[in-house]
Parts: C-alpha cells; sequence; structure tokens
C-alpha cells in the first residue's frame, strides 16, 4: 500500500509544488491520491488529460499534478473545460471544483454542463464552507451550523449537489465521503470512464474552516462526524421501511447511472452528417 | 491540435468573393478567413447575427459553434479551446462584455490568444440594445482589474469587419494576448459590398509552439522577444496555467515582489512597446490646416464628412483615423498634432478616447469633442461646426 502511494506520487506528482497548502485534518489530498489512482488504474495516458479547476482550496489540486492543467477563475472551471472539451473531444478532462465555486458563483455553469452533458469528469470537494476565505457560510453549510458568515447559524436550505446534478441531466452521480477510499477510487474510475457528464460529490471535513465554528477542529473529531453521519445506499435499502423514512443521515453511493447521448460525439456525427 | 487552415474549403461555404452584406456578417466571415474553427456566444442585440452565421458556417468547415449559459461561459469556454491550439472567438454587446471582463484578464494573465468582438451598443446598462456607441472604450482599455495591456481594433466599414476580425486572430496568436474587436451597431447592422480576400492575401501567422523536449520547456519564459512559446494540451508538455501571479515555470508565486513586477512588466510591455509595429491608421493632411480630427470607427465616417464638407467652403482640416485604438498610438497622434493647434475627437459617448488624444498631445494642441450619445451617429454638419466655432470641451474627471 505504502510503496503504491510512492509510486504514485513519483508518477503523477509536480514535485516542485510540494509541500501542499492543505491544513492538517483536511481532505484534500486524499482527493488527489484517490484521482490519481483511479487514472492508474484505467490505464488513462496523462498526457493526454487536462485538470481544470476554478477557485478555492480544491481548485489548487491541478497545481499539484505533473499534467496540463487550466486553473481558472472562481466557479468557471466547468465552462472553461466544456471549451477544452468541445475544441478537443479526444482529451479526458476533468474538473476540481469546491461547494462554493460550483454551487455558489458557479451554479449556472453546473446545471448546463449536466444538461449538454459534454464528456467532463466533475469531482467536487464539499467541505461545507468557503474553507480558502476563512469559513464562510456555503450553499451547502447545514442548517444552523455556525460559519464567519453566519455566525448565528445559517438560516438557509443547503442544496443537494446530487439530486441538482440528476436533475440537471447527469448520466452519472454518485457521493462518497473521503473515509471510504476503495469505494471513491472505484467511483471516480466509473465518472472518468463514463461517456458524458459525470459527477461525484465527496464530503471531506475542513478542521480549519468549517471545523473551528463546529466543533470538527480536531481532525480525528471531524473524520468521525462523516463516519457517522453518512450511510451507504447498500445500508439504506437493508433498513425496514419506517427506519429508512426516518433516516437523516447523508446518503452515499452511486446514486445515478445511466446512458445518454454524449454531446461531442453528437457534434462530431451532426458534422460529419452535413 | 493545430488548425489547419483550408481557404478553399471556407471560401466553398463563404460563395462568392464579392458580397454585398452586414458588418456583423462580415465579422463571422473574417473570423473564418482568420483561421477561427472555435465560436462560444451568448445571444445579444446588435450581436447576435455573429452567433447566427456561425451556427450556419462552423459546422460546415468542421469548426466547433457553441451557444453557453452566459458571456462568462463563452469567453471561457474560447479560452479553454485556445489551450487546445485552436483559434477561437466569442462576440457580444456592452452588457456582456461588462461580464467578460473578469475574463478578458485572465487571458491576459495566462497570455491566451483569443478574439472579443464588442459590437458597442448604448449605455449604461441595459440602455439601448438596438442603437449604436462607442462607450465601451475606456471599458476595452480598463475593464478588467489591475494593470494590463491588450490590443483594440475599431472597424468603421463592413469591409472592415471582414478585414480587422482576420487580423485580430493573428495578431492574438502572434502576441498571446485578447484582441478586441470594438465595432458598434451601425457597422454591424449596415450592409455594404465587400471583397473577400484571396488566397494568396490570406497567409495565417502560425502560433509559436514549442519544438524542444517536454522536459527543457519553460512555458512562461520568453526566449525569443516577450511572447514565450504555447504548448497545446494534449501535447505532453505539461502546461499548468494559472490566472495567480506565476514565474516562469507556471507555478503559482504570489508573495514574490519580484516575481510580479517582472511578469506584469512583460506582460504589459510585449504589447505596449510594440505599439509601432501595431500602429495603424489613416492620415488625411491639409497643409496649412491648424485644426484636426482624430476619429476611430463609424464616427471617423461622419469625420470624413465632415473634412469634405469643410474643403468645399476652403476651410483646411486634417483627419487622423484610429484603426488600432490600443495600444494607443501616441507617436502618430502626436506627429499629426504637432503643426495643429485644435484637435476635435467625434465620439458616440458622452467623452472617452478625447482625453487619451489630449493625453498624448498634451501641451501642443488644445483638443475639443464632439459627443453624442443617444443613439443617431454624428452628424459631418456637427463636426463642421465644431470646427468653425469650436468644439464641447474635455475636461478631466
Amino acid at each position: 500500500m505504502f510503496n503504491k502511494a510512492e509510486k504514485i506520487r513519483e508518477k503523477y506528482i509536480r514535485e516542485e509544488m510540494w509541500p501542499s497548502i492543505f491544513c492538517t485534518g483536511c481532505g484534500i489530498g486524499n482527493v488527489l491520491s484517490y484521482t490519481m489512482r483511479a487514472l492508474d488504474e484505467l490505464k488513462l495516458d496523462i498526457d493526454r488529460c487536462v485538470f481544470c479547476s476554478g477557485i478555492g482550496c480544491s481548485s489548487r489540486l491541478p497545481g499539484y499534478i505533473e499534467a496540463d492543467g487550466l486553473h481558472t477563475t472562481h466557479g468557471r472551471a466547468i465552462a472553461f473545460a466544456t471549451g477544452v472539451k468541445l475544441a478537443a473531444p479526444d482529451l479526458n478532462v476533468v474538473v476540481f471544483t469546491g461547494d462554493g465555486d460550483l454551487a455558489g458563483i458557479g451554479g449556472n455553469h453546473f446545471i448546463h454542463a449536466a444538461r449538454r452533458n459534454a464528456d467532463l469528469t466533475v469531482i467536487c470537494v464539499n467541505n461545507f464552507n468557503y474553507g480558502m476565505t476563512g469559513g464562510q457560510v456555503s450553499p451547502t453549510t447545514p442548517v444552523a451550523a455556525v460559519a464567519t458568515t453566519a455566525p448565528y447559524g445559517n438560516l438557509e436550505e443547503p442544496f443537494d449537489l446530487c439530486r441538482l446534478a440528476i436533475g440537471a441531466g447527469a448520466p452519472y452521480v454518485a457521493r462518497w465521503t473521503v473515509g471510504y477510499p476503495y469505494e471513491t477510487i472505484e467511483a471516480i474510475k466509473n465518472a472518468l470512464a463514463k461517456p458524458g457528464f459525470a459527477f461525484v460529490e465527496l464530503l471531506m471535513p475542513c478542521p480549519t474552516g468549517y471545523g473551528k465554528e463546529n466543533e470538527q477542529r480536531e481532525p480525528a473529531v471531524a473524520w468521525q462526524w462523516y463516519k457517522e453521519n453518512t450511510i451507504t445506499r447498500g445500508d439504506l435499502g437493508r433498513l425496514d421501511p419506517e427506519q429508512r423514512a426516518a433516516n437523516r443521515k447523508i446518503v452515499v453511493g452511486t446514486l445515478w447511472d445511466v446512458q445518454k447521448p454524449e454531446y461531442t460525439a453528437r457534434w462530431a456525427e451532426f458534422v460529419q452528417s452535413l | 491540435m493545430g488548425d489547419e487552415f483550408d481557404y478553399q474549403r471556407v471560401m466553398d461555404i463563404l460563395g462568392s468573393r464579392e458580397q454585398f452584406t452586414q458588418g456583423d456578417v462580415a465579422c463571422a466571415y473574417g473570423a473564418l478567413l482568420g483561421g477561427c474553427t472555435f465560436f462560444a456566444g451568448y445571444p445579444i442585440t446588435p450581436a447576435t447575427e455573429i452567433a447566427e452565421s456561425l451556427a450556419r458556417l462552423m459546422p460546415r468547415i468542421g469548426g466547433v459553434c457553441a451557444q453557453m449559459e452566459d458571456e462568462i461561459a463563452s469567453i471561457s469556454a474560447v479560452i479553454g479551446a485556445a489551450w487546445t491550439g485552436r483559434r477561437a472567438m466569442t462576440a457580444t454587446s456592452g452588457p456582456g462584455f461588462s461580464l467578460m471582463q473578469e475574463n478578458i484578464g485572465y487571458a491576459c494573465m495566462t497570455e491566451t490568444p483569443c478574439v472579443i468582438i464588442d459590437v458597442q451598443r448604448s449605455g449604461p446598462s441595459t440602455g439601448q440594445p438596438t442603437e449604436p456607441a462607442q462607450g465601451d472604450m475606456m471599458q476595452a482599455r480598463w475593464g478588467t482589474h489591475g494593470d494590463h495591456a491588450l490590443i483594440a481594433l475599431a472597424p468603421a466599414s463592413v469591409q472592415e469587419c471582414v478585414d480587422l476580425t482576420r487580423l485580430a486572430f493573428d495578431l492574438a496568436e502572434q502576441y498571446r494576448t485578447p484582441v478586441l474587436v470594438m465595432t458598434d451597431g451601425e457597422v454591424g447592422h449596415m450592409r455594404e459590398k465587400i471583397a473577400l480576400p484571396t488566397a494568396e492575401q490570406v497567409t495565417l501567422r502560425e502560433r509559436r509552439r514549442p519544438t524542444m523536449p517536454s522536459d527543457q520547456f519553460v512555458p512562461f519564459r520568453a526566449v525569443q522577444g516577450r511572447v514565450p512559446e504555447m504548448a497545446d494540451f494534449g501535447t505532453g508538455y505539461h502546461t499548468y496555467v494559472t490566472g495567480l501571479t506565476h514565474d516562469e515555470r507556471g507555478l503559482p508565486a504570489t508573495d514574490d515582489a519580484a516575481v510580479h513586477t517582472q511578469l506584469v512588466a512583460r506582460l504589459c510591455g510585449k504589447i505596449e512597446d510594440a505599439v509601432a509595429e501595431l500602429t495603424r491608421v489613416e492620415i488625411d493632411n491639409d497643409e496649412g490646416a491648424t485644426v484636426g480630427l482624430v476619429s476611430y470607427g463609424i464616427s471617423s465616417r461622419s469625420a470624413a464628412g465632415a473634412v469634405k464638407l469643410l474643403r468645399l467652403q476652403g476651410v483646411p482640416v486634417s483627419h487622423l483615423r484610429l484603426v488600432t485604438v490600443l495600444p494607443f498610438p501616441e507617436q502618430a497622434v502626436r506627429e499629426f498634432a504637432a503643426p495643429l493647434e485644435r484637435i476635435v475627437v467625434p465620439e458616440l459617448n458622452l467623452g472617452q478616447i478625447c482625453h487619451t488624444v489630449r493625453e498624448a498631445v498634451e501641451g501642443t494642441a488644445v483638443v475639443e469633442k464632439v459627443a453624442r450619445i443617444g443613439g443617431e451617429i454624428i452628424q459631418p454638419a456637427a463636426i463642421v461646426r465644431a470646427v468653425q466655432e469650436g468644439g464641447q470641451p474635455v475636461r478631466s474627471g
């Protein structure tokens, strides 16, 4: 296991960027590791991958990968990525984004890309807050959670990003926490292999930002919260109907997986037909 | 992915070399003849016909045309496409141009070649959507935050919509910068005869790409001149592109004053120091004139009309038309102003480029303006009056 991690690091990581900017207890490094393992297991040519991102902690990820990277403006990663994909359909285009970047400032691009269904893999690191700017309330902050811009507790309802993606037309949607490494790697592999807009939401702790306001300052405590407050789709299915109806835990697993015509293939076919 | 430009393939789609068409359509023609194979845009009056034309034409030459969810997505997609090696463009008008500003700065910072057409309409805000204006000129110069430089061209005719849009792509590649084509609702919607260029007239200036092995390539180091070579995504050069202050390797160096200063100085310098080779002006000097006109875009046609009327009356007057507006052709304007006592600047705004002219000729000629808003172009008679009786004063502020 350790050897494998070293091999992955040697193969894919931009050494000049080390050490990373991430805080102790943050899960973004895990997301990087899981993504690289998924790529490696699928034997994707790294020269033919482009990693796009917006602004925020998770959006720093492309910088750590020895590959083409497009670290763009706040909220716009998916729109830039759409340009890359439409212009060069043979490239594998991956987007790293956060809850604020994706669902706050970038919400419009998110739903439209899901609708358009160009072949993008969007990995959203959801830590319930704007971490890089110091812990402000985000579109996924739970009701009553405290943030620096919601000091008396959040009064707004959060988005369920996966339901949003499904509603907007994404053919593949999965949610895990970074505490499920193998499941996450599988989900990212599925997303990369999916021809179309594939969305993977990864819940992960932000001890420095969200954690400090919500009794999850200690990394071990924070990671425990994710364990206790999520339930896999499989486990949920095994509950009796009454318990299932009463479930308030966040459901993780593959939440949607259907076949739909992919946009760049459609475009190529249309151009051929002229 | 290098663009393989095929003149004949484009012309097979565009049809006859001589046509009678409108400025917006001519911009679309110019784009295709400039090697553009990627367009992303969003509907907006009076620029929509550019998107409509390219929606019809682009797939027929094997290119990509996308209607995005807004103007921010449009410029984003264009920048993304440019990094795959394509010549990419968007087109908009004032409100959309405002929305694009942040990413125009991103294109400056990341040295991404791209073309943005702004068919200017009357603002501020929603203003008069169907009416022409030249009110975005200062936004073209300073619309995005921070120090930066870029190129802006101002067509005054339907023919120039073809020629300058085509040129914009070459300049974007050569200088690795956004190039703005600042047209307006009048030029965009008026119809004139155009002559499309011959195959011999169309030679694309290719993007300079690295040929050295990837482990020796430093993506933001300018080896020749001040413009670095650009590696297309997917070719194994592993370029990290960021809007953050970055070193020559492209890696963030946000707390290093020297790196930031050098980077921004190079980005501004590569455009501003090339002003002589970028300057395109038309000068119609009249010996003995003490008054001159400095104009651009649609207002230069009003100015040319005024010059005719004045000369018929025996009044000598000189005229300089700016084709390149940015980087501002300061030297050309200063030389033009040398024998003059007064300069009149007609514009479809309350006074924008007149300030730049005043700065350029500081201490020599007095600069006055003919400022008109409301949606109608300037009547030559108004400029004649200004030359004979004095124009509106240009005040600071």
